[in-house]
């Protein structure tokens, strides 16, 4: 038997020769002889390592969960906006959560549109109604539904796509006057946040 | 070599136990009263009855003087109060919002989510309205002090008559458990100072004692989540070790 | 050979071209370790678990911190009370830090014990004490990023230590800080720091690690394994009685972490820093007080100084003051004598470095910090030449099988 201390070619891994390997097994203490894995298959070791396991798991949750919001971040999930003195026609962007919310003073016009189509013909069905409270209020996130950008049509001469709404220029999803999806590859409609009516010209969104 | 372990577990133990009385060496003649804390040892709780009456007294004594600028309104929750409750307190408080479309500041009623007011608008406005002594934020205060809770129990129990060779300037108070004796913060609790609508004791001990309560909670509000969370861990480390222990002795049976 | 080793086939093609499960197999079941090792081997290893805790926390506590003087104790305390489970992983990070350095400590004297820097292990030895002094610049730079009041005045007196260097030391202290006072520069250029060194000091591990298993583990003995009957395999044998240390270890963390949170700090890092303001009595945190000590002992600012690093320095030609042929101190009484003195004069010194700097505990510090180094200086060359060792044992296994019953 060879003193192993020394200078090994095996260090690295890469060369293991067949006899270096022999060696192993004929150490005292190494005493299941076939194969060179003398692990102890008792319960109590395997326990243990187990055991080991599942606490490294538990560890693991505070570390993921830190990333999720924050108690100060969910508390701030209200805004108020006045919105009485957004003229017809008009529409101003208010910051809810970090983003933008559109908040259009639409025409009668722009209603009547909103309404003239079988909404069943829709990529994502829903009325016109359903996602107003006040229709000549529309209360929309102003977050493209396909990739997260915010699409065009706020100020008065930019681009409002082909049906009046809004014209995301990231990808080219049109929507229409009360935020549904009509062309473009956006799955969805722009999403109506949640919010009430305090007063009459006055809003909590969130 | 089991001596070297020992050794070095009673050195550790000594270092820390020699060095912290060092850290906590202060001037003049300090007495610290112990008070009887529902959240102390490793089943601790907060005792939101306490808490109560403790903000009650941080409202009514405290915050003249001293802000709490990391305890926001939606916090006290954790003292019992529901949602209409903590809407309802906050309401009694202005904040500054701003700036509106006009680019004005403006005060508007408080709301869950806004950080209870400091009294003063800056540290610079604090020092000159306190003879150019700053009061502390009381947000952290339990834990900024060594012995925290005692102390401030202490502190507020701590004002006495000056011994008579003692010389207490102007503007400044004894009080016995200060560093030093001589604190520029009058005699904030006597007695009576507050009405507690639970019908607890307002005697200097009582009032002390909640507020006290209510500072531990400000300055450590995760307590009773940590100490939960550490006798479980405690229990399952400590199966875990003699586990292993057992483990060791069955791997190495066969060596010996 | 290494075709049939695995019957996992992924395994076994993944092996063929990248034979990383050969390496952790020849490391778990080839590399040869003394049979004889007792439970102060088990530190190196924790060592590296700490390691492992501080990148991992700390990697997640940067995701909710943020580096400017106006913001950083604001976030710190947001951390505390409002990230998710914010409180524990800071938690688990301050202690680890003081833990990381216990279990150094340890470490180290379990070397100077058995004489585990001697020859053939002088650079395994060495690259230790580099490692030994990132973990000080970590832990330093760590200790400012909450930017408390011991932050603040930390920094500015620790950086002050280059202004004792001749003629170019106000321009270092100014590079150091970025400015003319410790401020929002300083602490950004520290938390990156702080991000970095961990890891500097993973890699140097790595070389640690590399340097010892060119030939392999010391033993309670100190003398070389003669043969394959003195050694066994690292796995199952050393992984569970790793796992040993593991669970106390953790255990004792856990007791630290969620009963005795703030023990190991100091009150005054939960005031904001006040650059106007200096606390009554500043001081490190307790792994730098003996180091602290040796700078207050001397009246010279450089002096002091240089003495304090000269008190790590010399841990660095520590293979070649000590000559003595015989590694461990169990064949060596005398020098046996003289560790356990320089041990109570270490704690001495870490004692001393928390007291004020007055009347008697200056003499003290001076007298500690004389032995320190007439331990490693006088001491030591003397014990080399004039020792009577008692005899060694023929082989590792000869008094093992002698004493079986002792050491089970």
């Amino acid at each position: 038997m060879v003193v192993r201390f020394g200078p090994r070619a095996g260090m690295c891994g890469a060369v293991l020769k067949e006899g270096k390997m022999a060696n192993t097994n004929s150490k005292p203490g190494a005493s299941d002889a076939d194969g060179h894995e003398p692990d102890r298959r008792d319960f109590i070791v395997v326990a243990t390592y187990a055991m080991g396991a599942v606490g490294a798991g538990a560890v693991a949750w505070p570390l993921i969960d830190q990333m999720n919001p924050a108690a100060d971040t969910l508390a701030l999930a209200s805004t108020e906006v006045d919105v009485s003195k957004i003229a017809e026609g008009q529409a101003i962007t208010v910051t809810w959560r970090g983003k933008p919310v559109f908040i259009r003073h639409r025409t009668a016009d722009e209603i009547a549109r909103a309404n003239a189509i079988d909404s069943a013909e829709l990529r994502d069905p829903e009325e016109d109604e359903t996602r107003v409270q006040k229709p000549e209020l529309l209360v929309v996130l102003g977050v493209c539904t396909h990739l997260g950008c915010v699409p065009l049509g706020q100020k008065t001469g930019e681009v409002k796509g082909e049906y009046d709404g809004w014209f995301c220029p990231c990808h080219g999803s049109h929507y229409d006057t009360s935020g549904r999806i009509r062309k473009g590859p956006a799955p969805t409609n722009l999403e109506v946040p949640p919010y009430s009516f305090l007063s009459d010209g006055l809003i909590r969104i969130g | 070599m089991r001596k070297f372990l020992i050794a070095s577990a009673a050195a550790i133990a000594a270092m820390i136990g020699l060095a912290s009385p060092a850290m906590a060496a202060g001037g003049g003649d300090v007495k610290l009263q112990t008070g009887e804390w529902s959240f102390t040892g490793p089943f601790g709780y907060f005792d939101k009855a306490a808490l109560q009456r403790g903000f009650q007294v941080y409202r009514e004594v405290c915050a003249g003087c001293h802000g709490l600028d990391y305890i926001a309104f939606r916090n006290l929750a954790d003292l019992g109060y529901n949602e209409a409750e903590i809407k309802a307190i906050a309401a009694e408080y202005e904040v500054m919002d701003g700036p509106d479309d006009e680019g004005e500041m403006f005060m508007r009623p408080a709301r869950p989510a806004d950080i209870i007011p400091n009294p003063y608008r800056n540290d610079n406005e604090a020092r000159a309205s306190n003879n150019g002594a700053m009061p502390p934020d009381l947000s952290l205060i339990a834990k900024a002090r060594a012995n925290g809770p005692d102390y401030l129990y202490s502190l507020l129990l701590g004002y006495v008559d000056a011994p008579a060779d003692k010389d207490v300037p102007d503007g400044m108070h004894y009080n016995n458990a200060y560093s030093g004796n001589l604190i520029a913060m009058p005699q904030p609790i006597y007695g009576d100072d507050v009405e507690y609508a639970d019908g607890a004791p307002t005697t200097p001990e009582g009032l002390s004692a909640d507020v006290t309560n209510f500072l531990m909670w400000a300055a450590e509000p995760k307590l009773e989540a940590r100490k939960r969370i550490g006798v479980a861990a405690v229990f399952f480390l400590s199966i875990f070790l003699v586990m292993s222990y057992f483990a060791k002795r069955r791997v190495w049976a066969d060596l010996h | 050979m290494s075709a049939e080793k695995f019957s996992n086939p992924v395994v076994r093609w993944i092996d063929h071209r990248l034979p990383v499960f050969s390496m952790l197999d020849h490391e778990k079941y080839d590399y040869p370790v003394p049979k004889n090792l007792n439970y102060m081997w088990n530190f190196g290893v924790l060592a590296g678990l700490a390691l492992v805790i501080m990148i991992v926390t700390g990697i997640v506590l940067a995701m909710n911190y943020t580096a400017h003087v106006d913001h950083a104790f604001g976030s710190v305390e947001r951390i505390m009370r409002d990230v998710n489970h914010g409180w524990l992983i800071r938690y688990i990070h301050m202690n680890t830090a003081s833990f990381f350095f216990i279990v150094v400590y340890i470490h180290m004297f379990r070397g100077l014990y058995y004489g585990s820097y001697k020859a053939p292990r002088e650079l395994l030895w060495m690259l230790g004490v580099v490692i030994f002094l990132l973990m000080m610049a970590t832990a330093f730079m760590g200790y400012v990023l909450p930017w408390g009041q011991m932050s603040f005045w930390g920094a500015t007196v620790i950086t002050n230590l280059f202004s004792a260097i001749p003629f170019v030391g106000e321009s270092i202290v100014v590079f150091l800080w970025g400015g003319f006072s410790v401020d929002n520069p300083t602490l950004n250029r520290f938390f990156s720091l702080h991000y970095l060194m961990p890891f500097l000091i993973a890699g140097v591990v790595v070389l640690h690690i590399v340097a010892l298993h060119r030939f392999g583990s010391n033993n309670p003995i100190g003398i070389d394994a003669k043969g394959p009957q003195d050694t066994i395999s690292f796995h199952p044998y050393y992984t569970i009685k790793d796992m040993v240390g593991i669970a106390m270890f953790l255990l004792l963390l856990a007791v630290a972490v969620f009963f005795f949170p703030n023990a190991m700090g100091h009150p005054d890092n939960y005031i904001p820093a006040n650059p106007m303001q200096t606390p009554a009595h500043i001081v490190p945190e307790w792994y730098f007080l003996p180091f602290y000590a040796i700078l207050r002992a001397v009246p010279d600012k450089l002096g002091g100084v240089l003495l304090m690093f000269s008190a790590i320095f010399v841990l660095f030609v520590l293979p070649w003051l000590d000559r003595s042929p015989v590694r461990s101190a169990r064949f060596r009484p005398v020098f046996r004598i003289f560790f356990w003195l320089l041990f109570i004069d270490c704690i001495l010194l870490g004692y001393l470095g928390g007291m004020p700097a007055e009347g008697i505990y200056v003499l003290l510090s001076r007298l500690a910090t004389a032995w320190y180094f007439l331990h490693f200086l006088v001491i030591l060359p003397m014990l080399s030449v004039f020792e009577t060792t008692k005899p060694l044992p023929k082989s590792i296994s000869e008094p093992v099988l002698a004493t079986a019953r002792g050491v089970a």
